[in-house]
C-alpha cells in the first residue's frame, strides 16, 4: 500500500469517534453496533498500517516520507503544515499502537459490555486512538503536541470515565495537572528550538541541529532538558509519576491500552524522535538515564508492598518506563524502543489479565452482593484453579517482564542494562545507573512473582459461596489476551542480540538504523563485548531467576490474611504501603501553599480586592460619576442646550479664521 | 444714491430686528420681523436680484409670518409672559456670543473660499465646490440686467432640475406632517 | 458694490437672531429668531451672487422652500405642545431631561 494513505490510520478512529460518539449521545443502548464499530476501526487502522508497512518492508527510505495535508500555522518565520511523517520509528509505533488497540478494544467489549457508558467508552478510546496516531505521525514537534495533549484529555476523561465517584474525577485531574507542568517543559523546549533552530519540523531539525549548535552547549542542554520534562510528566518518571498510579481509577482496558501500552511511552518516543538533540547533549543524556534508573527502583520498591492489582502494575509500569529512559539516555535508543514494544505486549496482557480477574472476583461479589474489594490480592488467592487460561498468559507476562530467556523481556532488558554498563567506560556514573537498573530487574522479579502468588497460588480467600461463582472470561476476552501472550512470548525475535545462536539478529537495530544513524554518529551505542557480556547476561538470568524464587517462596511462606482482617503495616513495609508518603509530601510542600496563596492573595487580595474592587468596580463607578455630570448637562433646558452649542461654534469658528 | 437707500434700508432692518427680539409681546415682535424682511426685499432689489425681492415679500413677509401670526392668536399668546425673557448673567453671555459670531463673520468677509480652505486644511482647494458651479465666476452680463428672472430660471430649470422637484415632495411632506400634528385625531 | 456692506448687515442680523435665540423662551419668538437668521443667510447669498453668477439665488429659492415647510411643521409640533401643556415656554418642555 503506498505510505501516501497514512491519513487513514487517523481517519479510521476519528470515524469511529463520531459514530460513537453520536450514539453515546443519541442511543447509548445500541451496544452492538458500538462493539462493531469501535472495534473494527481499530482493525481496519491496523490493516493500512500493516499494508503500509508491507510496502516498505523490501525498500525502506533513507530519509523520512513527509505527507502535507494542510498548511496550518504560518506567521512570520514559523510555518507549520499539518503533515504526517512516516519512517522507520513511526512505522514501528504505528503498528505496535494500533496492533495492541485493537487487541485492547476488543477485549474492552467483553469487558465493558455491561456498562452503561459503553459507547460513551468507545468514542473515547477511538478519539484517544486519533490523537495517539498524531503524536506518532506528527512531522512537526508542534503537530506532535497537538495529539501529545489530546492524548492526556483522552486519558483525563477515561481516568474520570466513572465521574459519579469522586475519586475517580479527582484521579482524571491529578493526571490532567501533573501534565500540565511537563507539557510546559515541551512548551519552552519548542520555544528555545524554533529560537535557536528556527524550524520545529523533525527532519530539519536532525539536519540543522548537529551543524547550528554547539555540541553539549547550553542551548541544547537546556532545550533537551525541558524536552525530558515534558517527557517526564507524560511518561511518569520521577518526580512527576505521581498521578500514574492514581489512573488505574479507570476501566482496566484503559490502564492497558493508554498507561501501559501506548501514551505513557509516549515520552520515550519522544526522546527516541528527538535523538539527535539527546545525543548532543551528554549532561542532559546522563539526566535522563539517571532518572530512568532511579525511577525503575523507586517504583519497584513502592511495588512491594501494594496490594491492589492494578497499583502493583501501575508501579511496575512506571519501573518499566524508567527502564526505557535509562535505554535512550545511555544512547541506546534502539534499546529503548526496544523495551517500549515488548513492553506494551506483556504489560497489555498483565493488565487485560487482571482486568480478566478483576471481571472474575467482581462477578462473584456481585453475585453475593458482597462489598469486598476485588481489586486486593489479599482477596484472592489460588485462582489458576479457577481461571486457567488467565493463569497461564499472565504467569508467560511475568517471566517476561522479570527477564527470563527466550522470553521479549529478557532481550530489551538485557539490551538496556547492557548499554548502561557499557557507556560506564566513557562515563562512570553510569556504572550506578547500570547497578540501580539491576536491583530493579531484581524487585521487578520478586514484586510480579508476589502478585502472582497471591493472586493464583495458596489458598483461596475470596469467600465459601463466592468462590462458586468465579469463572474464566469469555472468549472475545481471552482472545486477545492469547495473541498478547503469543506476542509476550515470541516479541523478542524483531530484534535478537548477536549472542543468540539463530538469526535474524539486530532486526529492529538495522530497521531503524536510517533514523537513528544522525544520533549514533555523535554518540554511539556501547555494548561490551566477550566475556563482559556474557557475565553480564549470566548475572541478568541469575537475578531474574532469584527474584522470581524469592518472590514466590516468601510470599506463600507464611498464611496470607484477607484484606478486612489484615494487620497494619510495620515499619518500613509501612513507608513503601504509603509509597514513601510522596503524595502527602507533594500535598503539603506545594498543593497546600499554593493553595494558601491561591486563596489569600490571589483570590481575596488580588481577585476580588484589585480585579474585582478597582477595576470592575472602580471603572463602573467612574463612569457612573462621569455619568452623573452627564446628567448634569442634560438639563432638558433648551436656552442651554443653545448656549453650550453656540459656544462651541464661536470656538470653533474662531479658531479655524484665526 | 443707491448707497444712501441700501444704509436707510439696512438700519432699518436691523433696527427692526433688534426690536423684534426686545418687545415683550409675541404680535408686535412677529410685526416687527415683518419690518425686517420688507426692508431686506429692498436690498434685494438693490442687489439686483427682483425675483427673489418678489418671492421674499410673497413667501416669507405673506406666507410664513401670517402663520406664525395664526398661530399666535390662535392660542390666544398676544400678551407678555413674566418668564419669557431671560434675566441676569445669561443676557451678558448672549450678547458676548452673539458678538463673537459678528466678529467671526467680519473677519471673513473679505476672505475668499479658497483662502479659508486653505486654512482649514480642506485638500482639493482649486476643485472646490464654488468653484465647479454652473456660472461660477461670471459676473452679472448685461442679460442679467435686463432679463433676470431668465437668468435665474436657466440655473434652476437646467442643473437644479431634481432638486427643485424635490423641494415639491418636501412641501407636501410638510404640509402632511403639519396636519398630522396638529390634528387632535384623525 | 454693495457687497461688502451686505455682508456686514448679514452678519449683524445673523446675530441678532443668535442672540434672540438665547435671550427668549418663547417658542414661537424663537421659532421667528430662526427665520431671522434664514434671511441673513439668504442675504449673504443674494449679496454673493452678484459676484458669484446665479446660483446664489436658486440657493435662496430652496432655502425659502425649506424654511416654510420648517415653520409649518414646526408650528404644528408647537401647537401639539401648547394643548399637552398650555404653554409654548421652553421651561415647560423638560420631559427628555436626564
Amino acid at each position: 500500500m503506498n505510505p501516501s494513505w497514512i491519513w487513514l490510520t487517523i481517519a479510521l478512529p476519528f470515524i469511529g469517534f463520531l459514530v460513537n460518539g453520536a450514539l453515546a449521545l443519541a442511543k447509548p443502548e445500541a451496544k452492538r453496533v458500538v462493539a462493531i464499530v469501535g472495534p473494527g476501526v481499530l482493525l481496519a487502522a491496523f490493516a493500512v498500517a500493516v499494508g503500509i508497512f508491507a510496502g516498505l518492508w523490501g525498500n525502506p527510505p533513507d530519509q523520512p516520507l513527509v505527507f502535507p495535508l494542510w498548511a496550518w500555522i504560518g506567521a512570520g518565520g514559523l510555518e507549520i503544515n499539518l503533515a504526517l511523517q512516516v519512517d522507520q520509528l513511526s512505522l514501528v509505533m504505528l503498528l505496535v499502537v494500533t496492533g495492541v488497540g485493537s487487541l485492547i478494544h476488543i477485549f474492552s467489549v467483553g469487558y465493558m459490555v455491561a456498562d452503561p457508558g459503553f459507547a460513551r467508552f468507545f468514542a473515547y478510546l477511538n478519539l484517544f486512538m486519533v490523537f495517539m496516531l498524531i503524536l506518532i505521525l506528527g512531522s512537526s514537534l508542534p503537530v506532535l503536541f497537538v495529539g501529545w495533549e489530546g492524548v492526556g484529555l483522552c486519558s483525563y476523561l477515561l481516568i474520570g470515565f466513572w465521574y459519579q465517584e469522586k475519586a475517580n474525577a479527582d484521579a482524571g485531574k491529578k493526571a490532567f495537572i501533573v501534565n500540565r507542568i511537563g507539557d510546559f517543559g515541551a512548551l519552552v523546549a519548542m520555544f528555545i528550538l524554533f529560537w535557536s533552530l528556527g524550524t520545529l519540523e523533525f527532519a530539519e531539525i536532525a539536519t540543522l541541529a548537529p551543524t547550528t549548535l554547539a555540541v553539549g552547549g547550553a542551548t541544547v542542554t537546556a532545550a533537551t532538558l525541558f524536552l525530558f520534562l515534558g517527557c517526564a510528566g507524560k511518561s511518569a518518571q520521577i518526580p512527576l509519576y505521581v498521578w500514574l498510579p492514581d489512573a488505574m481509577a479507570g476501566p482496566t482496558p484503559v490502564s492497558a491500552l493508554i498507561h501501559a501500552a501506548t501514551m505513557v511511552t509516549a515520552g520515550v518516543y519522544l526522546v527516541a524522535r528527538t535523538s539527535v538533540l539527546f545525543a548532543m547533549a551528554p549532561l542532559s543524556s546522563a539526566v535522563v538515564a539517571g532518572v530512568g534508573a532511579l525511577t525503575a527502583i523507586f517504583a519497584a520498591t513502592i511495588g512491594l508492598r501494594q496490594y491492589d492489582i492494578k497499583k502493583v502494575l501501575a508501579y511496575s509500569t512506571v519501573s518499566q518506563l524508567g527502564y526505557m529512559f535509562l535505554g535512550v539516555g545511555s544512547a541506546a535508543y534502539t534499546a529503548g524502543v526496544f523495551h517500549l514494544v515488548t513492553h506494551a505486549f506483556f504489560k497489555a496482557l498483565l493488565f487485560l489479565g487482571s482486568g480478566s480477574v478483576i471481571h472474575a472476583m467482581h462477578h462473584a461479589y456481585h453475585a453475593t452482593h458482597s462489598h469486598d474489594d476485588a481489586q486486593d490480592i489479599r482477596n484472592m488467592g489460588g485462582l489458576k484453579r479457577y481461571l486457567p487460561t488467565t493463569f497461564i498468559l499472565m504467569l508467560l507476562a511475568t517471566l517476561a517482564i522479570a527477564g527470563i530467556p527466550p522470553f521479549s523481556g529478557f532481550f530489551s532488558k538485557d539490551e538496556i542494562l547492557a548499554s548502561a554498563f557499557g557507556r560506564g567506560a566513557e562515563h562512570p556514573i553510569y556504572y550506578l545507573f547500570w547497578a540501580l537498573g539491576a536491583a530493579a530487574a531484581l524487585l521487578t522479579a520478586f514484586y510480579m512473582m508476589r502478585m502472582m502468588a497471591m493472586t493464583f497460588w495458596g489458598e483461596n480467600r475470596t469467600g465459601a459461596t463466592e468462590r462458586e461463582h468465579l469463572h474464566e472470561a469469555p472468549m472475545v476476552m481471552t482472545g486477545p489476551l492469547i495473541v498478547l501472550g503469543v506476542l509476550s512470548v515470541i516479541g523478542g525475535v524483531i530484534n535478537l542480540p548477536a549472542f543468540w545462536p539463530t538469526p535474524p539478529h539486530h532486526g529492529l537495530e538495522r530497521w531503524l538504523e536510517p533514523v537513528l544513524a544522525p544520533a549514533a554518529r555523535l554518540m554511539p551505542v556501547q555494548i561490551p563485548h566477550g566475556a563482559t557480556e556474557y557475565a553480564l547476561i549470566g548475572a541478568a538470568i541469575l537475578i531474574a531467576v532469584v527474584g522470581l524464587v524469592a518472590g514466590y517462596r516468601t510470599t506463600l511462606a507464611k498464611p496470607i490474611t484477607a484484606a478486612q482482617q489484615a494487620p497494619e503495616e510495620v515499619g518500613f513495609a509501612k513507608v513503601l504501603f504509603h509509597k514513601y508518603y510522596i503524595d502527602e509530601l507533594y500535598h503539603s510542600l506545594i498543593v497546600r501553599p499554593l493553595v494558601g496563596i491561591s486563596r489569600f492573595v490571589l483570590w481575596r487580595f488580588v481577585d476580588q480586592g484589585v480585579i474585582d474592587g478597582a477595576g470592575v468596580n472602580g471603572s463602573a463607578g467612574l463612569m457612573k460619576s462621569l455619568g452623573w455630570l452627564g446628567t448634569r448637562l442634560q438639563s432638558g433646558q433648551l436656552g442651554f442646550y443653545v448656549i453650550v452649542f453656540l459656544v462651541g461654534a464661536v470656538w470653533l469658528l474662531h479658531s479655524v479664521i484665526r | 444714491m443707491t448707497e444712501f437707500v441700501f444704509y436707510t434700508l439696512a438700519a432699518a432692518a436691523v433696527l427692526s430686528a433688534l426690536l423684534c427680539i426686545v418687545q415683550k409681546n409675541p404680535v408686535p415682535s412677529a410685526l416687527w420681523l415683518v419690518s425686517t424682511m420688507f426692508a431686506l426685499a429692498g436690498i434685494y432689489v438693490l442687489l439686483n436680484a427682483q425675483f427673489i425681492a418678489a418671492m421674499q415679500v410673497l413667501v416669507y413677509a405673506g406666507a410664513v409670518m401670517v402663520l406664525f401670526l395664526f398661530v399666535i392668536m390662535l392660542l390666544n399668546l398676544g400678551h407678555a409672559s413674566e418668564t419669557d425673557r431671560k434675566r441676569g448673567p445669561v443676557v451678558l453671555v448672549a450678547v458676548l456670543l452673539a458678538a463673537g459670531i459678528a466678529a467671526a463673520l467680519f473677519a471673513v468677509r473679505d476672505t475668499s473660499v479658497a483662502s479659508l480652505a486653505a486654512r482649514v486644511g480642506a485638500p482639493e482647494v482649486a476643485s472646490s465646490p464654488l468653484a465647479a458651479l454652473p456660472g461660477a465666476g461670471r459676473v452679472q452680463s448685461a442679460e442679467a440686467f435686463t432679463n433676470p428672472i431668465a437668468s435665474i430660471a436657466r440655473p434652476m430649470f437646467e442643473t437644479y432640475l431634481v432638486p427643485f422637484e424635490l423641494t415639491s415632495v418636501l412641501l407636501l411632506a410638510a404640509a402632511v406632517g403639519a396636519v398630522v400634528l396638529a390634528k387632535r385625531k384623525l | 458694490m454693495l457687497l461688502g456692506p451686505s455682508l456686514v448687515l448679514s452678519a449683524i442680523l445673523f446675530s441678532i437672531g443668535v442672540a434672540g435665540v438665547m435671550l427668549r423662551r418663547n417658542a414661537i419668538i424663537l421659532f421667528m429668531c430662526v427665520e431671522l437668521m434664514l434671511n441673513a443667510v439668504n442675504l449673504s447669498f443674494v449679496a454673493l451672487s452678484t459676484a458669484h453668477g446665479f446660483t446664489g439665488q436658486v440657493m435662496v429659492f430652496f432655502v425659502m422652500t425649506v424654511a416654510a415647510a420648517e415653520a409649518a411643521v414646526g408650528l404644528a409640533i408647537i401647537l401639539a405642545i401648547f394643548r399637552h401643556t398650555k404653554s409654548v415656554d421652553l421651561k415647560t418642555m423638560n420631559l427628555l431631561q436626564g
